[in-house]
């Protein structure tokens, strides 16, 4: 016999609706699905007009970030039957703007990644024929876990201090600071602290460490923007002790 | 009447923001920094399919390795119908861009003395696949979107869809796109657009690529009347998680992992891809090419020496003996991916894999520098055919692709760009055609049809006539299929209204790119009576060099069908020959 569930989703059409509501699609419960096959059945079979973003369904294009039961995830990596008997929820990432159903409006985001150089930075540039910088796998290992960054949103979306100051830089983007500043290769982590040093950079964190905990690739940026908060103290230290002259230049962005 | 709305004006337009776009727009920004780029791309750049990769990117940079034998295995692996004087450009050129990742942060698995480490990979004589553990896409990928970021003058259109190319007096001059968020339809005007748009997938039913891989590019190109060449080649990839269609990638088997039929047997042994080993041999058994393993499958199959599955007849994809530990350094995306969507560990449970498309050996024709036969139109990466890969793809040669012809895409378009003609003012006039013909889209009543069973039963179309063995019966009965698809689509209405985010309207487009290409790889593959690499005709068992050592070209006729043309395979210093694997 099929066994059904009910997904209780999200709807919001900005050009007709005045605020969202719930819609509820019956739909199979398989052991293979997951919300996110869940949500293609609803598209294909019942409800041409749900709108949600999605691509790889491998977890590892972060397209597909959503609130399911109240926790951010993505959509190809939550299983209908750990939701069973359901109904199950799927709304739009928290601490968005909503463009419509299921979509968020992330620009905030896109604007916010630049400014914190997530690139390597050097002092000179090497030739490209005089080969690869040396790295040993200990010096990848130094910043690996934070190379695993999706963009996914889901820390952002678990993130209160970002709910609460959307001036806050945030969670993946410190956590790609930290990334680039941690490589051998790099040479811009002055730069990158003079970013994060102002007031809307890393203070806004509490440590509530959500971000840590939401994270679907066990990247860490909770204990990156702790490792921030310590580089500037250390920095505003120095500022205290050196005479004007010998400290470093703090660049406004 | 106002003229209607041009959302920008650049020198050079990426469609696309993979590793062919951003490289390529890399190469513009940093080349010609006079010159205006733009990347216009449906999603998020780093959201692109280029994430997906897993194995790795090959580069002869190894002692004891020679770009003469990369040059050798790739030639032979497309079973001689790449061009060699691509092969050649394309071999000599890609260590340098990988090391040029390198210096753009892209994290290399490393040796322990902090040189860049390579693999094994099928086809491969030597080792000399450059990887970043099973992730080398997504390293990639975000490495080359993060270095792209520093260059703040490369104006970005994120969530834009391309509708059509502006042409005009002979030449491209832009696009028009859909801004998802908006709804809004404009020109976006450029002098040279370079189409980088990946791959076409999800013409098939079961298939590694991403929900957005539908061969926009492709239609793009084709409808504008830029042909398509080799088509017919689709690359299934022998390793595939049944039901979803997952890549298992490649460095499984190049780290040590053996296929098995159900009863335990390495059955490559069985099709002259030579003897099985204890460790892995190069270019041996489960190192054997993509094409090779795929056909093995089936004859398995034939033998009734598969395993029985809820989604079809799998083998089995044997890691255990390799041991927890080289698995999580090397292959922790796999075990990741084996317990999510599998729930079996790797390290203790054989994993069930089937063939799943994976590739488009085809794509369009382009010279040496990414240009088409239409003046300001180039394309590059899987959308492109330069051709470096034949009837067969060799595995880890795409990434390098995507960077080789991307940045010669990037610098001949820049060249071209920057003496080519300001925009002609009737683009306006097609601007407003665009519109109109999407305003009917979206204002007609629905029928008693819809884009999602039209694109299923195209899905299966596709697998019952171009799989890893076709006929001319098949073939024919397909196209057939593909025609009344072809009546029904256009008449089928959009229910969605909504101008914000209308995914059901950007179906709809897709579906429309994709029964195009459909169409031409059908029209190729029915003409090639032949078997070489990936296109295997049962009818015609063989390859047949005199008749067939050629590309065919898809140009588009006045009734919308695909006409086949033929043209030579460069070849240059390599005479063609048999393949030989494992012995």
């Amino acid at each position: 016999m099929d066994e059904r569930i009910t997904l209780r989703v999200t709807r919001y059409r900005p050009d007709k609706d005045r605020e969202p509501s719930w819609q509820d699609y019956d739909v199979p419960l398989r052991q293979e699905w997951t919300v996110l096959d869940a949500l293609n059945h609803v598209k294909s079979d019942i409800d041409t007009t749900l709108a949600f973003r999605w691509s790889c369904r491998m977890g590892i294009c972060g397209s597909c970030g959503m609130n399911v039961e109240g926790e951010p995830r993505l959509a190809c990596a939550a299983f209908l039957s750990d939701y069973a008997p359901g109904p199950v929820r799927v709304e739009p990432l928290g601490n968005f703007p909503v463009a419509r159903d299921l979509v968020v409006d992330i620009e905030d985001f896109m604007a916010k990644l630049p400014r914190v150089k997530p690139w390597i930075i050097r002092d000179e540039e090497r030739p490209i024929d005089d080969g690869e910088y040396l790295q040993t796998p200990e010096e990848l290992d130094a910043y690996q876990q934070f190379s695993m960054c999706i963009n996914c949103m889901l820390c952002y979306a678990a993130c209160p201090v970002y709910g609460l100051d959307p001036d806050f830089v945030g969670p993946a983007a410190i956590a790609l600071a930290e990334r680039y500043d941690l490589d051998s290769r790099d040479q811009g982590a002055r730069e990158r602290l003079d970013v994060l040093i102002e007031h809307e950079g890393v203070y806004g964190c509490t440590f509530v460490g959500e971000c840590t905990r939401v994270c679907p690739k066990h990247v860490d940026p909770a204990g990156a923007i702790q490792r921030y908060k310590l580089k500037a103290a250390q920095e505003s230290v120095k500022a205290f002790l050196l005479p004007r002259g010998l400290r470093p230049k703090a660049r406004r962005p | 009447m106002s003229d209607p709305p041009t959302a920008g004006t650049h020198d050079v337009l990426l469609v696309g923001g993979g590793a062919a776009g951003l490289r390529a727009a890399i190469a513009v920004a940093e080349s010609r920094p006079d010159l205006d780029v733009a990347v216009v791309s449906k999603v998020y750049p780093m959201r692109s399919h280029t994430v997906s990769a897993e194995g790795g990117a090959a580069g002869v940079i190894a002692e004891g390795d020679t770009v003469e034998e990369h040059i050798h295995d790739t030639v032979s692996g497309s079973d001689w119908l790449g061009d060699q004087d691509a092969i050649e450009a394309f071999v000599h050129e890609a260590p340098r861009e990988l090391l040029r990742l390198e210096h753009w942060g892209c994290p290399w698995s490393r040796r322990p003395d902090g040189h860049v480490a390579v693999r094994a990979f099928g086809g491969m004589r030597k080792k000399r696949t450059w990887f970043a553990a099973d992730k080398t896409g997504f390293h990639m990928l975000h490495a080359l979107f993060q270095t792209s970021l520093k260059f703040g003058g490369v104006r970005r259109y994120d969530e834009w869809f391309v509708t059509r190319l502006l042409v005009d007096d002979g030449r491209v001059q832009g696009v028009v796109a859909v801004e998802l968020r908006s709804g809004r339809v404009e020109a976006i005007a450029a002098k040279a657009v370079i189409l980088a748009t990946g791959g076409c997938g999800k013409v098939f039913p079961f298939t590694t690529n991403a929900n957005i891989n539908t061969g926009d590019g492709m239609a793009l190109a084709y409808r504008a009347g830029a042909p398509l060449k080799d088509m017919e080649f689709v690359q299934y990839h022998p390793t595939g998680l049944p039901f979803t269609g997952i890549l298992i990638t490649e460095a499984t088997r190049a780290e040590g992992a053996w296929l098995l039929n159900k009863d335990g047997y390495r059955y490559l042994q069985d099709y002259d891809l030579g003897r099985p080993t204890p460790t892995p041999e190069l270019r041996s058994m489960e190192l054997g090419p993509r094409d090779r393993l795929s056909q093995a499958f089936v004859h398995e199959q034939g033998k009734g020496r598969t395993v029985d599955s809820p989604w079809g007849d799998v083998v089995h994809l044997d890691l255990r003996h390799l041991g927890a530990k080289l698995i999580d350094t090397k292959l922790p995306f796999v075990r990741e991916l084996c317990l999510k969507y599998e729930r079996i560990d790797p390290v203790t449970d054989l994993i069930p894999v089937r063939p799943v498309v994976h590739y488009m050996m085809g794509g369009v024709s382009t010279d040496g520098d990414g240009a088409t036969p239409l003046a300001g139109l180039f394309a590059a990466g899987e959308t492109a055919c330069v051709s470096i890969n034949g009837a067969n793809r060799l595995g880890s040669n795409s990434l390098p692709e995507c960077l080789v012809f991307g940045a010669r895409a990037g610098a001949a378009a820049a060249e071209y760009a920057g003496s080519a003609a300001p925009p002609t003012a009737t683009i306006a006039a097609q601007l407003a055609d665009e519109v109109r013909r999407l305003e009917r889209v979206l204002g007609q009543a629905p029928r008693d049809d819809s884009v999602a069973s039209i694109r299923t039963e195209m899905q299966e179309t596709m697998e019952e006539a171009a799989g890893i063995y076709r006929t001319g019966e098949a073939l024919t009965k397909g196209l057939a299929h593909l025609g009344e698809l072809q009546d029904r689509l256009p008449r089928v209405g959009v229910r969605d209204t909504s101008r914000t985010w209308n995914t059901e309207l950007i179906g709809a487009l897709e579906a429309a790119n994709m029964l195009d290409i459909a169409e031409c790889m059908l029209a190729s593959a029915l003409q090639r009576e032949e078997s070489r690499g990936a296109h295997q005709r049962t009818d015609f068992p063989a390859r047949d060099d005199e008749r067939f050592l050629v590309h065919q070209l898809n140009r588009r006729d006045a009734d919308g069908t695909p006409r086949v043309d033929r043209v030579p395979v460069t070849i240059t210093r390599w005479p063609p020959g048999e393949r030989v694997y494992g012995r």
